[in-house]
């Protein structure tokens, strides 16, 4: 039985003066809204970061008493998880209807730290929080510098992902940089350093944020009003915790998640039209692209040069302008997979990618630990 | 191996304390002993100290062994906005020692003079309750078993 996504919706973006749960609240009324269902149709709640109980506390909020619920904490690919767990769930009858929720006012509540959870318990808060380390800044700028080593390039590479996320926003009304102008690669290397090569410009943005997915069976999605997207596969990996847990920087456990995704799905990296990729820093999306299989190792510099991942590019990536310039909530996994599915179901405005069927979410979280990847395509195609 | 002891001290908070674990790796740091863990059933090391080994998954005799403070720098990142208030920049590194474990760790020196695969040799920090913080800096001649990159 395959699985198929009938609603989705953002919150309110930025700094909005909301709490949390009232964020995913909004995120949740507004995709059961274009799913053309109501709350008391929702028995599945799949949500993490809202506190330790977070999908008990969500369900209080929202009122309901779901037959199943999931909080697997893996960061930012945590979302990718979701929609898996969900399928699994549906195929199962264990429920019906999942909401996949998120909610954040990191910005608001100023919550947002550099040096992020170091559990006092962990082997890290004795082997790795005295170097100093920002967290998890530096661990993607300990791979930026292998990667720009092993490939003999600059960072010129990097930049090009945070200029691509721009001009991607100043297409897209909701996104938080879209009135912000153009951003130059001048731009970005100029940038104060944050943990070298990593400027300010290649992190993303600090923002309140949330949304939702609403996940039912195939079956049932053809008699909702909008037009079904099916989950046609998904795999995920988690390695390490630490820093240097990782033999190799650049070896994450993307590409397993990827491989199992694509074999799942029948589909390969060339099938895509649109492609949306975690860009917690835009090394995040170099390792990412080269995971998903669009290019060799190495040959992501070439991939994201000279526009060809901008507007009116070959490869349509993060066209919602990711984590770097539409808005970053602490978790930017469930973004990318609702931009997914706006993009196919043809309603992006001056961003649609054109005649777009099928597309890829692939999320990070951690420290490049956690990895998780997801391949839809409009129902109406199959 | 005894590194260079030091008269700095860690510029940001200490370590966590030393649990039942590796209690034995921070004890040796006292002697200026730089440590990791042996599996006598595989031979395999790692760090940090564990109760089974990641190698093959036995979980007698793991003990602390020495290593030589060789090793190269696998990566490193400059920071310029401390996460606890200490002096800014200062460098961190993953350091892969010869014996195959990777430890991330201040690396001292001129950081526009690091680079990627280059040889570095164990510093020790002095920390307030008497244990020492590994780090690392360039070392001004490669060992002879290892060339320059
Ligand atoms: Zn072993």
């Amino acid at each position: 039985m395959t699985a198929a996504i009938v609603g989705a919706a953002t919150s309110d973006l930025g700094v909005t003066g909301l709490p949390a749960l009232a964020l995913l609240a909004q995120g949740v009324t507004r995709a059961l809204a274009d799913a053309g269902l109501a709350l008391s149709d929702v028995d599945g709640l799949a949500t993490a970061g809202t506190g330790r109980f977070a999908a008990t506390q969500a369900a209080d909020y929202l009122g309901i008493r779901p037959a199943w619920t999931d909080s697997t904490f893996a960061g930012g690919s945590a979302f990718e998880m979701y929609v898996a767990r969900a399928a699994q769930a549906l195929a199962s009858g264990q429920c019906r209807t999942v909401v996949i929720a998120y909610g954040s006012d990191q910005r608001s509540a100023r919550r947002r730290s550099l040096t992020g959870p170091y559990d006092a318990a962990s082997p890290e808060a004795q082997f790795e929080a005295p170097a100093g380390p920002l967290f998890p800044a530096s661990h993607y700028a300990l791979a930026a510098r292998r990667y720009l080593h092993v490939h003999g390039l600059g960072r010129r590479v990097l930049a090009e992902v945070a200029v691509a996320a721009r001009a991607w926003a100043l297409l897209n009304p909701e996104a938080y940089r879209h009135t912000a102008g153009p951003l130059t690669v001048e731009q970005v290397l100029a940038a104060p350093m944050l943990s070298s090569p990593l400027t300010t410009a290649d992190c993303c943005l600090v923002t309140d944020g949330g949304g939702a997915l609403v996940l039912t069976t195939a079956e049932r999605a053809r008699d909702l009003p909008r037009p079904g997207v099916l989950v046609l596969g998904y795999g995920e990996a988690t390695s390490h915790a630490g820093s240097a847990g990782p033999a190799d920087l650049l070896d994450t456990g993307a590409r397993a998640a990827a491989d199992r995704a694509w074999a799942a799905s029948g589909l390969g990296p060339h099938d895509m039209d649109v492609v949306q990729v975690y860009d917690s820093f835009t090394i995040t999306t170099l390792l990412s692209l080269e995971a998903l299989g669009l290019c060799p190792p190495g040959g992501a510099g070439a991939l994201v040069a000279d526009g060809r991942i901008g507007p009116g590019g070959e490869l349509p990536l993060n066209t919602s302008g990711g984590g770097l310039s539409y808005g970053h909530p602490g978790m930017f996994g469930l973004f990318l997979l609702i931009e997914a599915v706006r993009q196919l179901r043809g309603e992006c405005g001056a961003r649609q990618v054109p005649g777009a069927r099928t597309a890829v979410a692939h999320g990070t979280g951690g420290i490049l630990s956690t990895h998780a990847t997801v391949v839809l395509a409009r129902q109406d195609t199959r | 191996m005894s590194g260079t002891t030091g008269a700095s001290s860690l510029p940001g908070p200490p370590p966590a304390p030393a649990d039942a674990v590796t209690e034995a790796f921070w004890q040796a740091t006292r002697e200026g002993t730089l440590s990791v863990q042996h599996c006598p059933a595989c031979g395999g090391h790692q760090h940090p100290p564990r109760v089974l080994c990641v190698h093959c998954g036995g979980i007698d005799g793991l003990r602390q062994v020495p290593v030589r403070g060789a090793a190269v720098l696998d990566s490193f990142t400059t920071v310029h906005r401390a996460p606890d208030g200490r002096a800014v920049p200062y460098t961190v590194g993953r350091v892969r020692l010869a014996a195959g474990p990777v430890l991330l760790v201040p690396v001292l020196g001129d950081p526009d003079s690091f680079r990627c695969d280059q040889p570095v040799r164990l510093v020790w920090l002095s920390l307030p309750d008497g244990r020492r913080q590994p780090a690392f800096t360039p070392a001004p001649d490669a060992p002879p078993d290892e060339p320059e990159p």
